[in-house]
């Protein structure tokens, strides 16, 4: 009885936020395990912009594998996704491994960097994208703020990688995300390197909790591993500079 | 269907050029002459010089006895080419057909023009005023044939104007030299009496063709209609074209854009009407100065959406420079497709409104950034990895053989695998450590090899053991080792980052 009425509670003040949730069509459809729970609404949230810190090429390797992840949750029912970047490595075979069809993915390739910020705001506003992926260092406040209009909007879902930023100011977007690899797990005595696996850290969440966990990807979905998370000793993140 | 032409005749072309150059030469007796057969020969000389009794085709040292202080000027023989080349370009704010009749002559076909500027009296006049200021000598004629506007524009001395099916009576009075002959042909005429075209008209065609040769009925053929006469436009016209004369010239970005905005209008609604849609589409603009601006836009898919095509040349028309003004505005579709492809789906999505967003989106970007930023990969068939996916031609196309999924690839791949440094313990085992940029990572688990032969068809070179690694702290490369173990020092490389 009092739990209901705190759920309740608790909805209402996020709507009072101005948290939205997504209707059930636009939904990651992705099982996150225990992450689940940070996020508001016990949602996770789509329609909004993330952005994914990495600081050296391995972890940008890994924070890379964990978006097509989600990416292959987010396009799942046949949508499009836009990958937008200056200097591109990623090898499209490799996004199969993940569950998307390489040819569902629309990779725009720049040559200047001034161009990119124009695209990807273009790109969150149009309705019609899955997702929009991109390859952004340096953004500032007002053109943060520009991507939260756009995507309040279309209710499109930017993922923004932010490869060695040099400057880490405040902007609007939903969720701050940390991802780094892990060693694989495998049963003791197997050779190999085993399932993909990564500690994400949630640093920050617009109205949920920030958290930390061990997420692997095994058989085309995440799966969340009880190993302690702190496996490996959190590096503050690398300035450059 | 009786056409109607102007032909423009510019009697002192190469001479005016050189005054509109040098204003000083205006009042002077000058020629233009170039070497011919060891001797120097008049091309072209000034109104005062011919005035003088000097014409092209005189030897200088003949014209400099008759007229010492005669200056000579050299000529170049490709002048006269380049000046009718440039104001043919000029006529095309005109009519969209104009040809160049070497050496001094333009035609400009005008069927359906001249009403634009409130009929041909006013049409002419317009064009012959603003040669005039141009600097150039020019004479014209109108008439349903070139033929007799030739003969007309050169030779006649009442009107300009030929009335539509009144080539005849144009004609009649006028020398012979006024239907293009040799200059043969013209001697003997002038021989046996032949003054005018009416004195030799009537006589029975055989015995013209028997006595002047085949060329004299041609012609009269052409002067009178008889006859069609082919002419070559310096522009092939588009059929894709839509024409905007102003009768200001335009300066300001909002009249381009109101330029723009009813083009656009008249060339979607004829597109619809046909089921077309343009991929492309090039916006000009004629310049008062004659100089030519012009935007070009493509699209992903074939499109007819004014507001859409608005769109994408609205990023660019702040790169039109109108200078003084422009005075003539043209939307031409150069390549135009069935509109039906698009009702097809893009990618099986069945949502057909998704994806002509889509490619309105993608229009947008490559209009900004280049028509080569967009690409899409599909599975090729091959093991190399380099040569493993291939760049899609079209948004639609599909794959035609499935993704392979059993061997693992790398998410990040190096343009360029990277020389490392290893140490290895024995022949086909993975390294143990390797130092890539400095960084020394030591290995603890590994996956291979896996062995990838050159494709000795495409190119000669050795096979690579793949291996995925990974080091102590998780992160996980994909390394090969080039060649045979055996063959002395085998080289190592790093391809790519594992997720």
């Amino acid at each position: 009885m009092k739990s209901e009425v705190i759920e309740r509670l608790r909805k209402d003040i996020l709507a009072m936020e101005g948290f939205k949730l997504t209707d059930e069509s636009k939904r990651l459809k992705l099982d996150l395990g225990p992450m689940t729970a940070a996020f508001p609404g016990e949602t996770f949230p789509c329609g909004a912009v993330h952005e994914f810190l990495s600081a050296t090429k391995e972890d940008a390797a890994a924070t890379t594998g964990f978006i097509a992840g989600l990416l292959s949750g987010l396009m799942r029912d046949g949508g499009i996704c836009l990958w937008i970047s200056t200097r591109r490595t990623l090898f499209p075979p490799a996004l199969r491994l993940f569950g998307i069809d390489p040819e569902k993915v629309i990779f725009i390739d720049l040559s200047k960097t001034s161009d990119i910020l124009w695209m990807v705001e273009e790109a969150l506003k149009c309705e019609a994208l899955a997702a929009v992926f991109g390859d952004i260092s340096e953004i500032d406040f007002a053109q943060s703020r520009r991507f939260q209009l756009a995507v309040e909007h279309s209710r499109v879902t930017g993922l923004i990688h932010r490869y060695q930023p040099r400057n880490m100011g405040t902007n609007t977007f939903v969720a701050r995300w940390k991802i780094s690899s892990l060693p694989g797990t495998l049963q003791d005595g197997l050779p190999g390197v085993g399932d993909p696996s990564w500690r994400v850290e949630l640093i920050k969440i617009r109205n949920g909790r920030p958290g930390t966990w061990v997420m692997q990807w095994a058989n085309g979905g995440f799966r969340h591993s009880r190993r302690r998370a702190a496996a490996t000793a959190h590096k503050p993140l690398q300035k450059v500079g | 269907m009786a056409g109607r032409f102007v032909v423009i005749w510019f009697p002192h072309l190469t001479t005016d050029r050189f005054i509109s150059r040098q204003p000083e030469l205006k009042d002077m007796s000058f020629v233009l002459a170039a070497p011919e057969r060891g001797r120097m020969v008049i091309r072209a000389a000034s109104i005062p010089a011919e005035a003088s009794g000097i014409t092209s085709g005189m030897v200088v040292a003949d014209a400099k006895a008759l007229l010492p202080s005669l200056v000579v000027i050299d000529d170049r023989s490709e002048l006269a080419g380049k000046l009718l080349a440039y104001l043919a370009e000029w006529c095309l704010r005109y009519t969209p057909v104009v040809a160049v009749a070497l050496p001094d002559s333009l035609i400009l076909d005008i069927r359906g023009c001249a009403h634009l500027w409130g009929g041909e009296q006013v049409y002419l006049k317009d064009i012959l005023s603003k040669l005039n200021n141009m600097g150039y000598d020019a004479r014209a004629a109108i008439a349903d044939t070139i033929g007799a506007a030739w003969a007309v524009c050169r030779y006649g001395k009442v009107s300009p104007f030929v009335d539509a099916g009144a080539q005849l009576e144009a004609l009649l009075p006028l020398p012979p030299a006024a239907l293009r002959l040799e200059p043969a042909t013209l001697q003997r005429m002038q021989k046996l009496g032949l003054y005018r075209i009416s004195s030799f008209i009537q006589m029975p065609r055989n015995v013209l063709r028997r006595r002047f040769g085949p060329l004299l009925l041609e012609r009269l053929d052409q002067a009178l209609g008889q006859l069609k006469e082919p002419i070559e436009p310096i522009r092939p016209v588009e059929p894709y074209q839509e024409r905007l004369p102003s009768q200001e010239p335009i300066r300001t970005a909002t009249g381009i854009k109101i330029a723009l905005q009813r083009l656009l209008e008249t060339l979607c609604k004829r597109l619809v009407m046909e089921g077309k849609g343009l991929r492309k589409a090039v916006f000009k603009g004629y310049r008062i100065d004659g100089k030519l601006q012009q935007i070009e836009i493509g699209t992903n898919a074939a499109s007819c959406n004014v507001d859409h095509l608005f769109r994408l040349f609205e990023l660019k028309v702040t790169t039109i420079a109108p200078a003084l003004g422009i005075e003539l505005f043209i939307l031409e579709a150069p390549v135009v497709e069935d509109l039906s492809k698009v009702q097809q789906t893009m990618w099986q999505s069945g949502r057909e409104q998704a994806d002509k967003k889509i490619a309105e989106l993608l229009d947008r970007m490559t209009a900004r950034g280049g028509m080569d930023i967009i690409h899409r990969y599909l599975p090729a068939e091959h093991y190399w990895p380099e040569r493993s996916v291939k760049v899609a031609v079209s948004l639609d196309e599909k794959p035609a053989t499935a993704w392979r999924t059993e061997l693992p690839r790398p998410v990040h791949l190096l343009p360029v695998p990277e020389l490392i440094e290893v140490a290895a313990p024995i022949p086909d085992y993975p390294p143990m450590l390797f130092i890539y940029k400095g960084t020394v990572h030591k290995i603890t688990r590994a996956d291979g090899p896996e062995r990838i032969e050159q494709e000795w068809w495409i190119e000669n070179s050795l096979h690579r053991d793949y291996y995925q690694v990974e080091d102590d702290k998780g992160a996980r490369y994909w390394l090969f080792r080039l060649g045979h173990y055996d063959e002395g020092d085998p080289q190592w490389f790093i391809h790519g980052f594992f997720a």
